[in-house]
């Protein structure tokens, strides 16, 4: 009994100890857990969003994504097929292990794995070789202008510690044993883990030893314990904001929004995200799916894309639709994406007679009917846009019946090429034109990687020839060849872009944090007063 | 009495045969894990590849039979989401489920059953009309607006109790518990409330009706002829022939309460297993999907057992009946 009193009352006085002046705990919570905490297993955000506190890229990201050394103080193309990368000296895993070149040639090999979902971003390489301790070159198959920009996505791990624990590639579905890096982690970060229940509650603790508290953006940060928690329900992860349980919420619901800007102790913070919605068309069946009009596909033809996008009245779902959080644009990508042309971001204007003219041209003088597919769980009122386009649609004569699903068997639906009009939302992790354009519109089947979100089946000979200029060449030709892609893009409407989300973060007021256009919050740039 | 177990037993197979083939059937159109499995950027071989590891290109019976084999076996497999075994994810989250639950049920019996016997008596009284208004709010309100309420009252307004989670837990052995720590208690009152009123409410209305009924037969007038005190009327006599259906309600109830605790538990971020289920409904999860209705279907025909072999404890006519069948 009397241990157990001096348990109780040691434990008491470290909590008492754990609550002084510098200990800085910042709760946060989303709508998502991570599924996995193996950085090579899944790319999605609410994976990254808690990867990148604990690991470290060789390349990192600047406040503006912009690129900073990271494990890596410099880099160089070399030749043209291989890039050398000079690695910070002295730094250590969480669990104590040195970071060599050797660790970067096991990562990035690990990411090439056939079990890998980080193959976009090391699609061009062909190994990675240690050439000192620290220094170590990546040999890509062909000329790649862009590693840099695809590097600093991939995660650093140590050699000896995944295969100690026997995880040197992600975890394969065959198996039936959980692998160790599902829920364990070793990183270099800024954050190590220290304990995680899957979607109940994730804890990071300061990784004091962090190369990067140095830099001039770390040096307010206070933060020094982040407790993640996922809550599904859009209510109660306000509820939970504005009752002081939670200090970060990452998805605040639209329709709150008003109401937490009047809160009291609370703000908004909001920015632009690199996504863009759009509307796009089957331009490849002879006959649509799902539309009146048999024995020809009317989408084929361009004066009736030209209908559908004129018809948009889009300042109307920026002002009703989105409460003004969105960016409206004619592209497919934001500005903070390499390659972004600001003279070919124009929309063609919203003109109902001109589309109705221009499908009597086309033969519809009296419209059609067709089915738009649209998520209603994936993107920021993906539904509610969906059901605006179909009523403006109306107006020329299109008779939309709109088909809003989960994102689950949406996606199944249209990777099927099972649709006629889909909406979609397009993020660019690499922020580089070349991966909206290769995954987008480039012709189905040709290269890897070529076409593979091109359920329209969209093909123009001179915008595959564009791709592949963009994926060798570098410097000012690499720029022509994208501006010459945009105006084909504008020329040949094959999608109808709508807009960039706005992504609005809530929190209390005492903290502060930058807000970042991927959409991921880096605590190591946060301060709590 | 066993022979009796045994063919209810041999009874419910084909009942879960059949739910085990009907959420397999239904699970082609929650969407396609493949797609959700890869991510946005993928090559047609990784898909393929992918395909063939999850056995999604046998046809239906083959993988319908597959996964009947690992069942019986207990081997529901790994999860598409958390790459996890998909018995540890039950296991683990269960405790927390059957928590919430049993505190629901047991506020609904404590509260219900009174409150009904109450309302029976004093049929007239203010008090009476009160409960009984009361408890129209509770059958007609759906859950997860009574959750919200509650959340916006106690967490937001008052801010005495957490809005969500199930606050600290204390392992015992591999069933985590709430119940030992201050947080885990406080964290309970929301969802348990939310989660047992439609119960409470129920089970109230059918003890007043049915002390209605009792309180007009003949064998209560005796009993008050032959003077006995009140309670002994009341409760010794009556109460005592009402709880049949009410204890038929209860089982099922309770078999209902755990099985669509999904409500709540979504509501509150309840860490159990309805909001296991529904991650795993929004990411096409069959494993986890298939094993969870397979695990209900088998709760809900262990507790409609249970509360047949009650009968027999409650009312002797069914004990007499069944020993005159046997002559």
């Amino acid at each position: 009994m009397r241990k157990l009193l001096w348990a109780t009352a040691l434990a008491c006085g470290l909590a008492l100890a754990g609550a002084n002046a510098d200990a800085r705990t910042i709760r946060w919570a989303a709508s998502g857990d991570p599924n996995t905490l193996d950085p090579h297993s899944q790319n999605v955000g609410t994976v990254t969003m808690v990867l990148q506190q604990v690991y470290d890229m060789l390349i990192s990201r600047t406040q503006e994504l912009g690129l900073a050394p990271g494990l890596a103080t410099r880099w160089e193309q070399q030749e043209p097929n291989r890039w050398r990368f000079w690695l910070r000296d002295g730094v250590k895993f969480h669990e104590g292990e040195a970071f060599t070149a050797d660790d970067v040639v096991f990562s990035v090999t690990r990411a090439l794995a056939p079990t890998s979902n980080y193959g976009i971003f090391v699609d061009t390489v062909e190994r990675a070789v240690q050439v000192e301790p620290l220094v170590v070159d990546i040999i890509t198959k062909l000329p790649d202008p862009i590693l840099p920009n695809k590097i600093a996505s991939v995660f650093m791990m140590s050699r000896s510690w995944s295969e100690r624990n026997n995880a040197p590639r992600p975890q394969n579905t065959r198996q039936r044993e959980e692998m160790h890096t599902v829920r364990n982690t070793n990183g270099t970060g800024a954050f190590r883990l220290t304990a995680r229940e899957a979607d109940v509650r994730t804890v990071m603790t300061r990784n004091n030893d962090w190369w990067g508290w140095k830099d001039e953006t770390s040096r307010e940060a206070n933060v020094t314990e982040i407790i993640f928690r996922p809550i599904a329900s859009d209510a109660t992860r306000i509820a939970a904001l504005l009752s002081g349980e939670v200090d970060f919420v990452l998805d605040p619901p639209l329709q709150d929004l008003n109401r937490l800007r009047q809160a009291q102790n609370i703000r908004v913070l909001e920015g632009p995200e690199v996504r863009t919605i759009f509307l796009a068309m089957d331009v490849f069946r002879d006959e649509l799916l799902y539309s009146d009009v048999k024995g020809r596909n009317p989408m084929k033809d361009l004066r009736v894309r030209q209908a559908l996008y004129h018809a948009i009245d889009i300042q109307a779902i920026n002002r009703t639709t989105m409460r003004g959080q969105s960016v409206v644009t004619g592209t497919f990508f934001p500005s903070q994406v390499n390659g972004y042309v600001k003279e070919e971001d124009v929309r063609l204007p919203y003109d109902p007679a001109r589309a109705r003219a221009l499908l009597t041209e086309a033969g519809f003088p009296n419209g059609f009917e067709i089915t738009l597919d649209c998520p209603n769980n994936r993107y920021i009122n993906d539904e509610q846009i969906c059901q605006a386009v179909v009523a403006m649609w109306a107006r020329v004569g299109i008779r939309a019946k709109l088909n809003a699903m989960p994102l689950a068997p949406f996606f199944a639906k249209i990777q099927r090429d099972d649709t006629s009009v889909y909406l979609l939302g397009w993020g660019v992790p690499t922020l580089d034109a070349l991966y909206s354009f290769q995954s987008l519109v480039a012709t189905r089947g040709g290269q890897p990687g070529d076409g593979i979100w091109n359920y329209g089946r969209y093909s123009n000979p001179r915008m595959d020839a564009m791709i592949e200029r963009m994926k060798t060449q570098s410097g000012e030709p690499r720029m022509e060849a994208i501006r010459e892609a945009l105006r084909i893009y504008r020329e040949d409407v094959p999608h109808i872009p709508l807009h960039h989300q706005m992504i609005p973060w809530a929190m209390r007021s005492n903290l502060t944090i930058p807000h970042m256009a991927n959409n991921q919050p880096y605590f190591r740039w946060a301060k709590m007063n | 009495m066993f022979a009796f177990i045994i063919s209810r037993i041999l009874q419910a197979l084909p009942v879960m045969l059949t739910v085990a083939l009907i959420s397999f059937a239904m699970f082609a159109y929650v969407g396609d894990p493949v797609a959700i499995m890869l991510g946005q950027d993928f090559t047609e071989a990784q898909r393929d590849a992918l395909v063939k590891d999850l056995g999604l290109d046998q046809p239906f019976w083959m993988q319908f039979g597959t996964f009947l084999g690992n069942a019986l076996q207990g081997e529901f497999g790994l999860s598409y989401r958390l790459s996890r075994p998909v018995a540890d994810l039950i296991a683990e989250r269960a405790p927390a489920t059957l928590e919430l639950a049993f505190t629901a049920a047991i506020l609904a019996l404590l509260i219900g059953v009174p409150l009904g016997v109450y309302t029976g008596l004093y049929r007239n009284s203010w008090l009476s009309r009160f409960f009984l208004t009361f408890s129209l709010v509770g059958v007609s309100l759906p859950t997860f607006l009574i959750g919200i309420l509650l959340i916006l009252v106690f967490a937001v307004w008052l801010g005495v109790l957490p809005s969500f989670g199930r606050g600290d837990t204390v392992k015992l052995g591999w069933w985590s518990t709430g119940f030992l720590t201050w947080t885990g208690i406080k964290a309970l009152v929301l969802p348990s409330i939310t989660l047992g009123l439609f119960q409470l409410t129920l089970i109230m209305r059918l003890v007043r009706a049915e002390m209605l009924e009792v309180l007009r037969t003949d064998y209560i007038k005796f009993a008050r002829a032959r003077g006995l005190p009140n309670r002994a009327v009341h409760f010794g006599h009556a109460l005592k022939n009402t709880l049949v259906p009410v204890i038929t309600i209860v089982g099922l109830q309770l078999g209902a309460i755990i099985a669509f605790a999904i409500v709540t538990e979504t509501v509150f971020q309840w860490p159990g297993m309805g909001l296991l289920f529904i991650q795993s409904v929004n990411q096409a999860d069959i494993p986890v999907m298939a094993a969870y209705l397979l695990l209900i279907s088998a709760l809900f025909v262990t507790i409609n057992l249970i509360v047949d072999l009650l009968y027999y404890a409650v009312d002797p006519r069914l004990r007499i009946g069944r020993g005159q069948g046997a002559h």
